[in-house]
């Protein structure tokens, strides 16, 4: 199933036009507060109809300029950023809301167990904690069984160790037994890196990039919608190796397509493909291989493009083997090492800057 | 301070009376509070005045238009009598058809106060999770507002109760069949001597008025209680 989104909405002076397509799997959308990322979902719920445009879900029109189909009539599921648990009602009845008797998976049991939610059904909304709410507000929106999921910055009202609570389940949300399509709002990008497929850069009501998150995040010009800190591609390996054969020494040896990478504190079981997230400020970059180094992570690699912003620094796109790398250096040492397209290079990096956030499945 | 037999008479026909008019105006209360707490419509201020006009104008006022309206030979009292049998005018009906009037814009502002303290965003919440407005409104917005809905019915029976004006010039004041409590005193006390007798009936009107806000508030402090969880 596959949403198409058509849309221009003008709110005072802000003004939205975007068109993009959602295929199965997790697209996000990625933006600053006030880019309109919630204008867009608020529209594919129905709950405010835009000016004009169009919206279709599988073969169905939802909106277009001689139709607007009511929110409760739409089968999608939207998880709020305040979960919206409804007070009056214990965890069980709020999990359960939205279900029609009778309805195809998932069932009950399933929820409740891929979200842990056991021990909390007899409670009521206001003694959970605020990760405990999302995973009920996320197990409501399942069970009523839609056919799209949005899922609004779902974790932006959370403290670091309840995101790191609910992760985990988003992921399973990925992998699991639901082949709908996923719409994630959000304004980090570590969420993002680890939980989306595809990617959709907005700024000021536009789309500026979008795309599969790999090629998204790997491009150069992309980087100002990104954040020059936040900036970073990501790259595909395999857990080959825990600790040494001597024994156990807390780095993980991972295999990509370019060479061979030592990881700190990666819990995966051998065999398990990651995606990495290497930030664009964190690579150095060097025109040949580097001796007497202590950084254990070097990958060879061809610059592919250079992109100079108008300040003091440069996006340097890579290719290392098949995948891509992004470095953000000083245009002053692009000039001075005389970097150029096509040029092999070496991509040096701290083991300790890919830290477990950005490590996903 | 013994009652005469006038005097349980009216006690007992103002609590029929009221709670007739209470349970007839509440689903219409809770109706208009809602349309006029969720929806934009034209005509709403209208309706707005309308509702609360009788909070305004004259109680005697309100009962002589009553009367204009649903006498025996007025439009919708001939209506009324031919299609259903059902006679107003001077009659306990008519004191239940003005207990309805006088207490409802009592009952339908305590009631879409509540209902405008409802989240919206909690009703946008059930939309998306299939259900149609009216669901919304019976499994969301109704019981959270559901606190302020008891006060509004305890502020309509008690209004039911102390009716006065607009019953007498429309219904007059017959004992045992429209001689409710406010009247009855009212009648004893233009006799010389009827202290006594309007003494035990105020007594009543103490007693009952105070248990019905007792009992609202406990019910609301333990509906709150239950929806704050604890």
């Amino acid at each position: 199933m596959t949403l198409q989104v058509a849309l221009r909405h003008t709110i005072g002076a802000f003004d939205l036009d975007v068109d993009f397509t959602c295929p199965a799997g997790v697209t996000a959308i990625f933006g600053r507060s006030g880019a309109g990322k919630t204008s867009i979902i608020n529209a594919i719920a129905g709950l405010t109809p835009p000016d004009r445009g169009r919206i279709a879900l599988g073969g169905r029109v939802l909106t277009d300029t001689h139709s607007h189909i009511p929110s409760h009539k739409r089968r999608i599921g939207y998880v709020f950023q305040d979960a919206r648990l409804f007070p009056h009602l214990s965890v069980r009845r709020n999990l359960t809301f939205g279900a029609k008797p009778g309805q195809r998976a998932p069932t009950f049991d399933d929820i409740v167990g891929l979200l842990g939610l056991e021990a909390v059904l007899d409670r009521r909304p206001r003694t959970l904690s605020g990760g405990e709410a999302q995973r009920v507000a996320l197990g409501r929106a399942l069970l009523s069984a839609p056919d799209l999921l949005l899922l609004d910055e779902p974790l932006a009202a959370l403290d670091d160790p309840r995101k790191q609570d609910i992760l985990p389940y988003l992921e399973g949300l990925r992998a699991g037994p639901f082949h709908i399509p996923i719409l994630y709002v959000s304004h980090s990008l570590d969420e993002v890196a680890r939980l989306a497929d595809h990617l959709i850069l907005l700024e000021n009501g536009r789309i500026m990039r979008q795309g599969p998150i790999m090629d998204v995040l790997g491009d150069p010009s992309a980087l100002p919608y990104l954040g020059v800190r936040q900036a970073g591609a990501m790259i595909e390996a395999t857990v080959t190796a825990h600790g040494t054969k001597h024994g156990t020494d807390g780095l993980s040896t991972l295999r990509t397509s370019a060479g061979q990478l030592e990881l700190p504190g990666i819990a995966a079981p051998i065999g398990t493909r990651l995606r990495l997230r290497v930030m664009a400020q964190d690579v150095i970059l060097s025109d040949r291989r580097p001796r007497g180094l202590s950084s254990r992570n070097v990958l060879p690699a061809v610059i592919q493009d250079i992109h100079m912003g108008g300040g003091p620094g440069a996006a340097v796109a890579l290719v290392s083997g098949s995948d891509r790398l992004l470095a953000r250096v000083t245009a002053r040492a692009v000039r001075e090492m005389n970097l150029h397209q096509g040029q092999a290079v070496f991509a040096i990096f701290k083991a300790t800057t890919v830290a477990p956030l950005r490590i996903g499945r | 301070m013994t009652m005469s037999d006038a005097a349980w008479q009216a006690l007992g026909l103002s609590i029929w009376v009221s709670i007739w008019a209470t349970l007839m105006a509440l689903p219409l209360a809770i109706a208009v509070a809602w349309l006029l707490a969720r929806k934009d419509f034209f005509g709403k201020t209208l309706l707005s005045a309308l509702v609360h006009l009788p909070l305004v104008l004259p109680p005697v006022v309100t009962g002589y238009l009553l009367l204009l309206s649903f006498g025996r030979r007025a439009p919708l009292g001939i209506f009324l009598e031919n299609t259903f049998g059902l006679v107003l005018a001077f009659r306990w009906t008519g004191a239940v058809l003005a207990a309805i009037i006088m207490g409802f814009p009592l009952m339908v502002r305590a009631i879409r106060l509540a209902i405008e303290a409802v989240d919206p965003k909690l009703e946008q919440a059930a939309a998306t999770l299939g259900l149609p407005a009216w669901a919304v409104a019976w499994r969301v917005t109704l019981p959270l507002a559901f606190p302020g809905i008891l006060a509004g019915t305890v502020m309509g029976f008690a209004k039911a109760m102390g009716e006065f004006g607009a019953t007498i010039t429309f219904v007059a004041n017959i004992p045992g069949e429209t001689q409710t409590l406010p009247s009855a005193v009212h009648a004893f006390l233009q006799i010389p001597g009827g202290e006594g007798a309007a003494a035990a009936l105020i007594l009543w009107a103490v007693v009952i008025s105070f248990g019905a806000i007792v009992l609202s508030e406990w019910l609301a402090q333990s509906v709150a209680k239950r929806i704050a969880g604890t």
